[in-house]
């Protein structure tokens, strides 16, 4: 990548990152701006609606929905942290308003500049070689694909690629890695049964990997994952992949 | 209409999921077709698959939009076949045509070849009422008719069953002595049951398509017992849903492609037995009398909603049942009507009235596997959150899937989420309860280490760490470290 055309993107940080795990959203910031990104962070964020857009609550969804067109209006890119974040701004707000021509020309134009944190390394700022972000990680790690990323925006190689070419970094393979890990919002407390059978397949997966790191794109999936590995007493790290990206984030 | 169990969902689930040896049977059998379908897939390239998918597609997205040209077509050509098409709109309907055959024919037996559409019409206790002997000829159905059970699966009907409980079935019901191998109890069904294709006065089948132009009914079985059911009785009748047509033979040959590869992930099955009208002076065998039931039963409820029209589209493959996180743990029982797993999730609610089946759409976690295997390419978590949105916001308390406190939440989270300030102030309140609940546990006890809570007593959060822990709010959220540090940074 070329340093001298000066890129502007704005964070859409998330909520969970946000109140649940802020050191996320450092890493996110700390490896664009070595990568040569101007970061804007539109203060008046909060959540994108997916979780009661999720649940039904459509109405509600558009509120928090509409407060997001708003804040995100001018900015060149938008990066998220999380594809389920994306897919919302990017997939489902095309959805919330498909009856609404106004807003749908503004979901629209949001949804083509919305970019999940992995995808606008690899597809917009080119990054060939994780290197680049000046990362290096000792030790084992796999991957685990959310469904969202995987599912809803066709996110697949580009945290792959990514990973692989973190020097010191050693992938295992994670058997039945494209299941979902059991979270899917508010389905973990309707139907706890069911989320926690998921959530324990994905946690004896991520423990015969032999991986000493289990890598992903959205933090919900880790807080299932790592709650359930972290009750059952496993050293196994749960990071967002631009934690592995950022050297500084250990 | 068969009894009707939807409401007991959660109760069933939660049973189910604790039973190993369901979990056995659904892994070695949805995992084995799925494992299947997709070598098949590899072997003709996702490139060739997904254009066949495509195709598919077309074809029911034409089909469905024009329903009544093709239903109007079908019944010109079975009558000038010679058979005869009724319509149902509901069990009752269906059933009473069936009825009527019976009494009139002096029907005393009859075979069935697998239809999920009889299941759905509760057609075998209303013959059997009446006097009439029913056997299902299917090995699997014939398996649960036995064992009075109902189908877990759509092509797999009796995939709950391990080798060991159908050699119990057989010992007990049949009198034989206990014997676990496959092909002899294979060969003890099929010894039962051939004398009954002879026996029998009307076979009745399901039908996987019709085909429009030719008023050509369409089986494909694995067995050949749908052949001897369509051609040994002198009567057949065919039961099916009035989605299922297909314009012309042509169509046909794009989804003898995708159903057998999508169902088991074979290339064709061994069977495909094709029925236009009754015999013939020229032919040699074949039942004097034919007759096509095509049943609506709620579907033009489906068809009239544009978003849930597409669920018309389904094949009935059962490859988004093989692939559900969700149905390959509790099985097709909990689900507590006939058609289970996503697909069944959207249909249920339909068929037997969404106040019953609220529950359904919300157990899924909205994936997308589902989608991603549908050979006609059916989004089918879209149509789970339609759904929701029904059941959500509906003035109609009967729709309603969650208590008033959930609107009430929902509500509160869009209020909290449109204000930052109160967010600020809700965050902070979090966590000064964290400072109390570390000193004294009371409501959502933290671990040694202050990181997590675990086995928290608050509604919502204690089903959350019943067996996760939850992590807890740290210091600092990332507004605050922006406004604090990060923002000054950008050189």
């Amino acid at each position: 990548m070329t340093a001298n055309t000066k890129i502007t993107a704005d964070l859409f940080v998330t909520c969970v990152v946000d109140q649940l795990y802020p050191d996320v959203g450092v890493s996110v910031v700390r490896v664009l701006r070595r990568l040569g990104v101007s970061i804007g962070f539109p203060g008046d964020q909060t959540c994108c609606g997916q979780p009661v857009y999720n649940t039904g609550y459509s109405h509600q969804a558009r509120i928090l929905a509409k407060r997001v067109l708003e804040q995100f209006k001018d900015s060149e890119y938008v990066v998220v942290p999380s594809g389920s974040c994306a897919a919302t701004l990017r997939v489902f707000y095309l959805e919330i308003f498909a009856d609404d021509p106004q807003l749908l020309t503004e979901a629209k134009a949001l949804a083509a500049k919305t970019y999940e944190f992995s995808e606008f390394l690899v597809n917009v700022l080119k990054v060939e070689d994780a290197a680049d972000c000046g990362a290096s990680h000792e030790g084992t790690v796999t991957y685990h694909p959310s469904c969202h990323l995987l599912r809803e925006l066709g996110v697949k190689s580009e945290p792959q690629k990514l990973l692989q070419s973190v020097p010191g970094l050693e992938q295992k393979e994670l058997e039945g890695a494209e299941i979902c890990c059991g979270f899917g919002g508010t389905f973990s407390v309707k139907f706890p049964h069911i989320s926690e059978g998921m959530v324990t397949d994905k946690v004896a997966n991520v423990q015969a990997s032999g991986a000493d790191t289990l890598v992903s794109c959205d933090m919900s999936c880790l807080m299932n994952i790592g709650g359930s590995l972290n009750r059952q007493e496993s050293n196994i790290k749960v990071r967002h992949l631009a934690q592995i990206l950022d050297v500084e984030s250990e | 209409m068969p009894e009707i169990k939807t409401q007991n969902f959660s109760a069933a689930s939660a049973e189910a999921i604790l039973d190993p040896k369901l979990r056995r049977a659904l892994d070695r059998v949805a995992e084995g077709f799925h494992v299947a379908r997709l070598d098949r897939i590899e072997e003709v390239t996702q490139e060739t698959w997904d254009g066949w998918k495509d195709q598919a597609r077309e074809i029911k997205v034409h089909t469905i939009e024009h329903l009544d040209y093709y239903l109007d077509l079908l019944d010109k050509n079975v009558t000038a076949a010679g058979g005869h098409l009724h319509f149902a709109k509901d069990a009752d309907e269906a059933n009473e045509i069936v009825a009527h055959i019976v009494r009139t024919r002096n029907i005393k037996i009859v075979t069935k070849s697998k239809s999920m559409v009889s299941e759905e019409l509760g057609l075998n206790p209303v013959l059997e009422a009446m006097g009439v002997q029913v056997w299902e000829t299917d090995l699997g159905e014939y398996i649960i008719q036995l064992a009075e059970e109902t189908p877990s699966h759509l092509v797999a009907p009796a995939l709950h069953k391990s080798k060991e409980d159908v050699a119990a079935l057989f010992s007990e019901k049949l009198g034989i002595p206990y014997d676990e191998d496959i092909y002899h109890m294979a060969a003890t069904a099929r010894m039962v049951l051939r004398d009954k294709f002879m026996e029998a006065d009307l076979g009745i089948s399901g039908a996987n398509f019709v085909v429009a132009e030719t008023g050509t009914l369409v089986i494909i079985t694995n067995e050949g017992n749908g052949r001897l059911c369509t051609s040994a009785p002198r009567v057949h009748i065919g039961i099916t849903g009035m989605e299922k047509v297909i314009p012309s033979m042509q169509d046909l040959s794009t989804f003898l492609r995708l159903l057998p590869r999508s169902a088991t992930g074979q290339r064709i099955t061994s069977y495909v037995s094709m029925t236009t009208g009754p015999r013939r002076s020229e032919d040699e065998d074949g039942p004097e009398e034919f007759h096509l039931i095509l049943v609506d039963n709620g579907r033009s409820k489906l068809l009239a909603d544009p978003a849930l029209r597409e669920s018309l589209y389904c094949i009935r493959c059962g490859a988004c049942l093989n692939i559900c996180p969700v149905y390959s743990r509790i099985g097709g029982h909990a689900y507590g009507w006939v058609y289970p797993g996503p697909i069944g999730a959207v249909v249920s609610p339909m068929l037997v009235g969404l106040p019953k089946a609220k529950e359904l759409p919300q157990a899924s976690s909205l994936c997308g596997a589902c989608r991603e295997v549908c050979p006609v390419n059916i989004d089918i978590p879209k149509m789970l959150l339609d759904l929701r949105k029904k059941t959500a916001e509906s003035p109609d308390s009967s729709l309603r899937s969650a208590p008033e406190t959930e609107r009430i939440l929902a509500r509160l989270y869009a209020k909290l989420m449109s204000s930052p300030r109160l967010l600020k102030m809700a965050v902070k309140f979090g966590r000064f309860t964290q400072k109390l609940e570390r000193m004294t546990p009371v409501f959502s006890p933290l671990t040694q280490d202050g990181k997590w809570i675990r086995n928290a007593h608050i509604p919502i959060l204690s089903r959350w760490t019943r067996s996760r822990d939850l992590p807890t709010l740290p210091k600092q959220t990332f507004h605050e470290l922006w406004e604090k540090e990060l923002s000054r940074d950008d050189s």
